[in-house]
């Protein structure tokens, strides 16, 4: 029961923390928990989907399927999360401003929600296809009982969404003013990350031939396996041993975003601050 | 979705250079959620494949954090992992689902 509930724990935390930064970043839009539910229930449907096709998967590309798979699915992530990034520093000011002067709500306009819809499916799908395939083995070997098996899944699953929880109530405890600030670089990290991420898949495909050798190791002060490791790890994209591919794919998604949101918010017809 | 299902179909269209012929090839079993064998040693600096033999009826997750690998081997099935070129060294890895058993240590010399 235990070790179903830790699995399940470690799975989702992944999820809880994107899907939070996700429901932060778009407080008090109208319709953006329709978007990211919807986003989350796809990706839950997904990840069923992926489980039951795992072994096709597998197979595929000379068994290096899954590997590229998830280095898509981390690209396309990647991609959504940028977009929304420079999107929201061309529109975030007077997003803004519009919540301070008419309360809490305001539309979502063109806001592309359903690019973070992809981002929340996305993560949902990955981590949930191997939860999905952990707990089918553990009932197929019915070495736990359907029971004890199903309450470790639940307590697991609560225990995630209450990290996800905890960082989405410290993140509505910064002022409004400051948050667009906060979540955009938030998001960027997270991307970041991902691309990091996805660098490792591709080189563990084969796709690109790179050289892997640790840059440096700090997995003996924080350790990638340990929980604020693995926080870390989702959050910013921390690797305790990284490679120059993953730090190179990690800065430069970093400069190009980064880049392209003070270009886009420079340009528009607004006179200086 | 739409945007997965083209991603999918993308990536297939990618060529994947398969595990090179003359890259040594080692084979580790998992029955009963423990690797056999547990300690394996491969040559240092070149690259090798692990043939990795699931024999038991559930599926496992070779997952190993110092060898930047995580692959989902489904029951009686068999999939091959290349890693390396390593430094010697010890690299531990383990079966995410039966992390209490299934634990091992490639050791590159």
């Amino acid at each position: 029961m235990l070790a179903a509930g830790l699995i399940v724990f470690r799975e989702m935390l992944e999820a809880a923390l994107v899907i939070s930064i996700v429901l932060a970043a778009t407080r008090g839009v109208t319709g953006s928990r329709l978007f990211i539910t919807g986003g989350a229930i796809t990706g839950l449907a997904g990840a069923f989907l992926l489980a039951l096709f795992a072994e096709s998967l597998s197979d595929a590309m000379n068994g290096m399927g899954q590997e590229v798979f998830n280095a898509g699915v981390l690209a396309v992530a990647v991609l959504m999360l940028g977009w929304h990034t420079v999107w929201m520093s061309r529109h975030g000011r007077e997003m803004a401003a519009e919540m301070r002067a008419v309360g809490s709500a305001v539309s979502a306009g063109s806001r592309p929600l359903s690019v973070l819809s992809v981002v929340v499916g996305v993560a949902v799908l990955r981590e949930g296809a191997e939860t999905v395939l952990f707990l089918y083995g553990i009932l197929a070997s019915d070495g736990d009982s359907l029971l004890a098996t199903v309450t470790g899944a639940g307590l697991g699953l609560v225990a995630g969404a209450a990290v996800g929880a905890l960082l989405y109530a410290g993140l509505l405890a910064i002022p409004t003013r400051l948050l667009f600030g906060v979540t955009s670089w938030m998001v960027m990290l997270l991307a970041a990350g991902m691309a990091a991420q996805s660098v490792t898949f591709l080189s563990a495909a084969g796709v690109i031939d790179v050289n892997m050798d640790p840059v440096w190791d700090s997995s003996a002060v924080l350790s990638e396996d340990s929980l604020p490791g693995r926080l870390l790890h989702t959050l910013i994209g921390y690797i305790d041993h990284p490679a120059w591919p993953q730090i190179i794919a990690y800065a430069l998604t970093l400069a190009v975003i980064a880049g392209a949101a003070r270009l886009v918010s420079r340009q528009p017809a607004r006179p200086a601050a | 979705m739409r945007l997965l299902t083209a991603t999918v179909l993308a990536s297939t269209l990618l060529t994947v250079t398969p595990a090179l012929a003359d890259e040594p090839t080692y084979t580790l079993t998992i029955k009963d959620h423990v690797f056999e064998p547990s300690r394996l040693e491969v040559p240092a600096n070149q690259k090798v494949t692990l043939l990795v033999k699931n024999l038991d009826t559930t599926p496992e997750e070779f997952e190993s954090k110092s060898l930047r690998r995580e692959k989902v081997i489904m029951g009686r099935k068999e999939l091959a992992i290349s890693v390396g070129p390593l430094k010697p060294g010890e690299y531990s890895f383990m079966g995410e689902y039966n992390a209490d058993t299934a634990q091992g240590v490639l050791v590159a010399k």
